[in-house]
């Protein structure tokens, strides 16, 4: 948002949401990223307002496998949920995962990522060995490993969905945060803040952070997408929530239900569509914070 | 180099090998879940038959397994295993050893996901290095950001719309599998098997690397961007080279060492890469059978397939260290 402000310069100046709105003009990406975010956040809380999903997006709630009709527009599943209210609730149910995880990455990883690279030493080397060795493990394994572990299936909750990935949601922020306070750590206005008597905290929250928001901002969209990816790939293998219907789950019961060669092609399209649509604004939305952060990618427009 | 450099990587991937294989032998054990019992229970639930005296069989199996000593020697016993190569026996196929299953398993994953990984890397590479090259048409330039889209969505979404708009809609390609099993007994060694082999693998191959193109796109773009600004190919253009040259020996050369990079982890993650398309597909790779184990509660599969992944990936983390003073000769370790 800098830019556009310095860019401006001269003259009357407009307002901010004039700024953001002409700043969104040149990202691109973030502004298409950020329309498909709000369609979606539109369709799932508007949705959840219009229809009452706890029931019909529940099996026995309407007749099973019917095509899209006037009345079930995206049609129903084999077990009788009303697909519509299944993607409105889906979409919410799986953004609260991501959320939640994300959440908790951003905040582990920028605690941890400050603590390293601020501090240095003995905690640098624990927290870089430990970053190293989550690293070698892949995450679908580690979680698969973590998910297995919960026995009783029927007890998996999105809570939990989200506390296992969570566990490997903060490597990244943890990185990116430190190798960006290294670099900023030299720098003069932290020398002047610790001239002028700033205590680390206030040096961290005042002069760092500011500085680092567009990396923060991008890691958390990362982070999230991280979760919702890892937690698709549990649902699938059929370690997620098996009473809820997000939108993984969706796809695993199109799957165990064989909809594709049963020609049911609703049960498996509308929860495709939605996940891409999920990834697709989230991936734009990065990509448009990463052209804040790094203008070099700017250059090559 | 230095043989002392490689000898310290060397250790060091031992130490991140035993602390994620120690994470691997801990979680299961802390969470309370017993292997046997859930065998158990799973035959039960699919085949409705429950032994009568169940306790006394399940005490029977911790004591040939070693799981009624404390969890100290267990520890020991199982990391001296490892080490011996010996990753237990299968639950779900008893007697066979997780390394029969895993080895029967292997080849199928690490052809199909080292063509697929191999294919991706230089697919992605050429195109990121033509949209970062300013004289490229702007259709090429152009080309990234939907291919960065389609690499935020999981391979198994791409593979899940391939299957039914090519195999059931089209009926062009196979629907699952990986050879007609009709027509083969089992894997052999002729023309035709191998062509019946590729036939299969080809959506799972294209849901693949259509999820992963723009990863590598977008690598080689940023550094083909950086590398134009630097002062040799800037000499080059003034030399008045041709830009056939500066491309590849100039700009494409430098540009590419990261990628190259990470072509050598994009390997050292074959095993895991693939799980999810593996399953969809049922290629009968390491996915279909961690998919297996996890249906049947096969607890020792599941630990042995992660020890597998993360040995590979560790190894391939040490060889990239190790090598990459080779590609890139202005990086030296231990030199003074």
């Amino acid at each position: 948002m800098e830019l556009s402000v310095s860019v401006q310069g001269a003259g009357r100046r407009p307002g901010r949401l004039t700024l953001a709105l002409r700043y969104l003009r040149r990202n691109k990406s973030l502004a298409v990223g950020l329309a498909l975010l709000a369609f979606l956040l539109i369709f799932s809380i508007g949705g959840s307002l219009l229809i009452d999903t706890s029931t019909r997006a529940y099996p026995l709630a309407a007749p099973s496998v019917q095509p899209p009709s006037a009345e079930y527009p995206l049609g129903t599943d084999k077990d009788g949920r009303d697909l519509l209210a299944v993607m409105v609730r889906g979409i919410l149910l799986t953004g609260t995962v991501g959320l939640i995880a994300g959440s908790v990455g951003i905040v582990v990883g920028v605690v941890l990522g400050f603590l390293a690279g601020y501090y240095g030493g003995i905690i640098d080397s624990i927290i870089r060995w430990l970053t190293e060795v989550l690293i070698t493990i892949p995450p679908l394994i580690l979680q698969i490993i973590i998910a297995s572990t919960i026995v009783d299936k029927n007890k998996v909750t999105i809570f939990t969905m989200a506390g296992v990935a969570s566990i490997l949601s903060w490597m990244g922020t943890a990185r990116v945060v430190r190798s960006q306070v290294l670099t900023l750590r030299e720098r003069t206005f932290v020398s002047v803040a610790k001239l002028s008597g700033m205590s680390n905290l206030e040096i961290i929250f005042k002069e760092l952070m500011p500085n680092m928001l567009p990396y923060l901002a991008a890691s958390f969209v990362g982070a999230v997408m991280g979760a919702i990816g890892a937690t698709f790939g549990l649902e699938v293998l059929g370690l997620g929530p098996a009473r809820e219907p997000t939108i993984g789950m969706t796809i695993r019961w199109a799957q165990f239900h064989s909809a594709i060669f049963n020609q049911w092609w609703w049960w498996v399209l509308w929860p495709c569509l939605a996940l891409i649509l999920i990834f697709a604004s989230l991936s734009l939305i990065n990509r448009g914070l990463d052209e804040i952060a790094n203008p070099r990618v700017r250059r090559s427009e | 180099m230095k043989i002392s450099y490689i000898v310290r990587r060397f250790l060091f991937l031992i130490f991140v090998v035993w602390t994620a294989a120690t994470v691997l032998f801990f979680i299961p054990r802390l969470s309370r879940i017993n292997p046997i019992r859930e065998r158990f229970a799973e035959i039960q639930r699919s085949t409705g038959y429950a032994p009568r005296d169940l306790e006394n069989i399940i005490k029977a199996f911790e004591i040939k397994f070693g799981l009624d000593k404390p969890l100290v020697e267990q520890y020991l016993d199982y990391m001296s295993s490892v080490l011996r190569g010996d990753l237990g026996v299968s639950l779900m196929r008893y007697p066979k050893t997780v390394v029969e299953l895993i080895s029967q398993a292997l080849p199928w994953t690490v052809i199909l996901l080292s063509v697929t990984t191999l294919l991706t890397f230089l697919i992605g590479t050429g195109i990121g290095a033509l949209a970062g090259w300013p004289r490229s048409p702007g259709w090429v330039k152009g080309m990234v950001t939907p291919l960065m889209v389609l690499a935020a969505v999981p391979a198994y979404l791409l593979g899940l719309l391939l299957i039914y708009f090519i195999a059931f809609r089209a009926k062009l390609l196979p629907l699952s599998g990986a050879y007609t099993t009709s027509r083969f007994m089992g894997p052999e060694l002729s023309i035709d098997f191998i062509l019946d082999v590729s036939r299969h693998a080809i959506l799972p191959a294209l849901s693949l690397i259509l999820a992963s193109v723009g990863f590598w796109a977008l690598g080689m773009r940023g550094m083909g961007v950086t590398v134009q600004g630097e002062d040799y190919v800037n000499f080059a253009e003034h030399k008045g080279l041709r830009q056939r040259r500066i491309f590849y020996w100039y700009y494409v050369r430098n540009a590419i060492l990261p990628q190259v990079t990470a072509l050598a982890l994009a390997f050292g993650s074959i095993v895991s890469a693939g799980i999810l398309v593996e399953n969809l597909y049922g290629f009968p790779g390491i996915g279909s059978l961690l998919n297996a184990a996890i249906l049947a509660n096969d607890f020792f599969v599941i630990y042995g397939i992660g020890m597998i992944t993360i040995i590979a990936v560790g190894v391939s983390m040490m060889l990239v260290d190790v090598l990459y003073p080779l590609l890139d000769p202005r990086i030296r370790y231990d030199r003074k």
